[in-house]
């Protein structure tokens, strides 16, 4: 729908500076892409740059995508290209991997992060692990990826988030894109790349629409993997994050705007190579530091951030302790109070950032 | 004829190494080929099977009696050096089962992939990489294939995968690495190796599923010794017919300790495949004479007098030799087991013998990678980066 507005409005727009007198237009609306076609975009343009590239996983061809998120694929590209696979995870992300091993490009998804455990032998210690062990000899240049962490009432089993589970694992390369540009952006780097990347989605960013900047409509459009982006520029504190989360940190810094509490916001983008750089420089500036995540506290994304903070120069920057914002220590609860009160939610972040400020 | 011929070149030999000696060898009149009557395979699903005769060319069975007895050789070695502790970790010998290795790749092309678990060292040699490069990477140096990365398990050539330490993870590799075969479009195989004791994976028979769907063309190759790790496959499986395990695909059960019925039944296999009809499982029947690793004696889960029973019996070496010898396809001087007391004639054994003694050599002088490296080769096509070490001040350069 955006895309034939967008053929109407611009003759239209020629048109305008006679009629300006007559007509009232507004500013034209900028494109708005969902999350989901963002990735559907990503991929379409990745398959037909490069024949090697292909898609298996379950539901992906003839259903669209479990999520629709290759909806339209496997009648563009055919049985060749996108392949709809038994219910076999372990065995399909190893012939997957064993794909990449002989020189072809492909993007295996689980239908949800959760079913990744039953093939995790295959990411980690065929794919992860084999260029170092064969000694630069092997590469494995393979793309998981799926919905990770929670969804909306599907339960413990559904709703894990594998964030510090990949990122724990040297060899691999770990993405979570918050919007839809980090969506493309991400997932087409992540193809291009020859090392093995997890791309952790987010099924309730599936559906939502942002603004589509111009650059990220062209196909060579690239986010770079391992580069942070700041989202809200601030000054009195720094919140970390990555994915859905984002966008609550966002929210939260809205309300406090008004208080007078000016949050910079930082979207990892990346989880592995983390850019420490970039959290770094902030908190050396904010001199506060709030993560936030949706995945348990213990050993997690938040964790690592600030037990890197303490080994590095901003550790002196610091006025107040790092703290971190989580999903609840406990599997995910079904009611839906539970669930709510089982990830962070805005009110929780607003508090942690208000403690942390002492204010 | 043939034993005056053969006394009157032990003089010579004895005398002196001379072109005289090496003329009167020559002038002998080898056959060049000979026709050997091979075991016939147990079939699954399949009207017809691998011939049961063969032609053995003069000029293959040198160089297959050459490459097993290198592998041979070669894992005997490794033993040594194992107890010497120049070795170390994970080390798990073939010896006994150089007919599968040799007889897999006479019977398909270089072009052709491979993939195995962990008892590699033949496979990493008939694919292509020399033994040099072998001992070196069980010793741990820079000269080792992947320069002391990996060790034992982790080695790989063109074409050939490794080399894995997961017990049945190489199965869906295989089969994925046959989907790009076919993907490709350029009639190749990929050979999918794995042992009795990994045969009960649940990841194999996603395998089988997928690889029978899809047409892949996958030999999937069961190499069964008869005890996975301490554990015979009587006690491990419900079905120890292997063949058959694949169900729905077609299957053999081959003589994996003649390296003709070997040879045999995989040029069948890759044919198979090649015409596109999809998968086919060939269950090769071998001994190992060593324990399951260096860390096992080998005989708490079987008796000594079975172990030596194979050995008199079915050594894949020994009945290549006698088959050679009694055709007339060469000579025992040629082959020869014995060490050469007087000097003389170039013989396979004392060839291999050197060529082993000099890469042990190497593998024992050659330097240990430098801790320089230790970060390398995490990425691919990556510019530099830092690794972090033991601490946070112990930084290492990541180049790929």
């Amino acid at each position: 729908m955006a895309a034939v507005s967008g053929l109407v409005r611009r003759p239209l727009r020629e048109v305008s500076g006679l009629l300006k007198r007559r007509f009232h237009w507004t500013a034209p609306a900028a494109l708005q892409v969902t999350v989901r076609d963002a990735i559907n975009q990503g991929m379409d343009e990745e398959l037909e740059r490069d024949e090697k590239v292909f898609l298996l996983g379950e539901e992906v061809a003839q259903y669209d995508g479990a999520y629709k998120v290759s909806r339209g694929l496997w009648k563009k590209y055919g049985d060749k290209r996108i392949i709809d696979t038994p219910i076999s995870e372990m065995g399909f992300a190893g012939i997957a991997v064993g794909a990449a091993m002989a020189g072809l490009r492909p993007i295996c998804e689980f239908m949800t992060f959760n079913f990744s455990m039953q093939a995790i032998d295959q990411v980690i210690n065929s794919a992860a692990k084999t260029y170092y062990m064969s000694g630069g000899l092997q590469p494995v240049p393979i793309v998981f990826r799926g919905p990770n962490g929670a969804s909306a009432g599907v339960a413990a089993q559904h709703s894990q988030c594998f964030a510090a589970w990949y990122g724990h694992c040297p060899g691999l390369k770990v993405v979570s894109p918050w919007n839809s540009e980090d969506a493309k952006g991400l997932i087409k780097s992540a193809i291009r790349d020859n090392n093995p990347v997890v791309v952790l989605e987010n099924e309730l960013m599936y559906g939502v629409p942002f603004e589509f900047p111009p650059e990220a409509q062209s196909k060579d459009f690239l986010i770079p993997i391992g580069k942070a982006k700041i989202e809200r520029q601030g000054t009195h504190i720094t919140v970390v994050s990555h994915s859905r989360p984002v966008g609550h940190c966002l929210e939260a810094a809205a309300v406090l705007s008004k208080e007078g509490v000016e949050c910079e916001v930082i979207n990892m983008r990346t989880i592995r190579p983390m850019d420490m750089e970039t959290i770094e420089a902030s908190v050396m500036k904010t001199n506060h530091l709030v993560t936030v995540e949706g995945g348990w506290p213990q050993f997690g994304v938040g964790a690592e951030i600030c037990a890197r903070i303490m080994e590095g120069p901003a550790f002196n920057f610091l006025d107040a302790p790092a703290v971190r914002v989580t999903g609840a220590d406990v599997p995910m609860p079904y009611a839906k109070i539970l669930e709510d009160n089982s990830i962070p939610q805005v009110k929780d972040i607003i508090f942690a950032i208000k403690k942390t400020l002492n204010i | 004829m043939r034993k005056m011929l053969a006394a009157v070149s032990r003089v010579l030999s004895g005398a002196s190494q001379k072109p005289a000696s090496r003329v009167l060898v020559a002038s002998r009149n080898f056959a060049n080929d000979a026709t050997f009557e091979i075991k016939k395979c147990d079939l699954h699903r399949l009207e017809e099977g691998p011939p049961v005769t063969t032609v053995l060319t003069r000029e293959d069975g040198l160089k297959y009696y050459r490459m097993m007895q290198t592998v041979r050789r070669m894992e005997l070695k490794a033993d040594q050096l194992y107890k010497q502790k120049i070795i170390r970790g994970f080390c798990h010998l073939c010896d006994g089962q150089e007919a599968c290795c040799v007889g897999l790749e006479a019977g398909i092309n270089p072009t052709d992939h491979l993939i195995t678990a962990y008892r590699a060292h033949g496979f990493t040699f008939t694919r292509g990489l020399s033994v040099r490069e072998i001992l070196a990477e069980l010793t741990g140096r820079k000269g080792g294939c992947a320069k002391g990365k990996g060790g034992s398990m982790h080695m790989y050539a063109k074409n050939f995968y490794g080399g894995n330490g997961i017990v049945g993870a190489q199965v869906p590799l295989g089969a994925g690495i046959a989907l790009a075969c076919k993907y490709n479009g350029k009639d190749e195989v990929c050979l999918t190796l794995y042992g009795d004791g990994a045969a009960n994976q649940g990841q194999i028979f996603e395998a089988y599923n997928m690889a029978a769907l899809w047409k892949l063309p996958c030999i999937f190759i069961c190499e069964n010794n008869r005890y996975g790790m301490g554990t015979s496959v009587e006690r491990a499986a419900a079905s120890t017919d292997y063949y058959k395990r694949g169900d729905f695909i077609p299957g053999l059960r081959v003589d994996g300790m003649d390296i003709l019925c070997v040879r045999e039944a995989t040029r069948f296999a890759a044919a198979y495949c090649r015409s596109g009809k999809g998968p086919i499982l060939m269950e090769l029947q071998t001994y190992r004479y060593h324990g399951h690793s260096m860390s096992d004696p080998g005989v708490s889960y079987r008796t000594r007098e079975e172990i030596q029973e194979v050995r008199s019996k079915s050594d894949p070496i020994m009945l290549l030799k006698d088959r050679m010898v009694n055709s007339n396809l060469a000579s025992v001087e040629e082959l020869k087991v014995q060490s050469l007391v007087h000097g003389g004639l170039k013989e396979i054994d004392v060839e291999v013998r050197k060529e082993i003694e000099d890469a042990a050599q190497f593998a024992t002088a050659d330097p240990e990678p430098p801790l320089e490296e230790l970060g390398y080769h995490i990425y691919s096509s990556d510019p530099p980066f830092e690794v972090r070490g033991a601490n946070q001040w112990i930084k290492f350069k990541s180049v790929s």
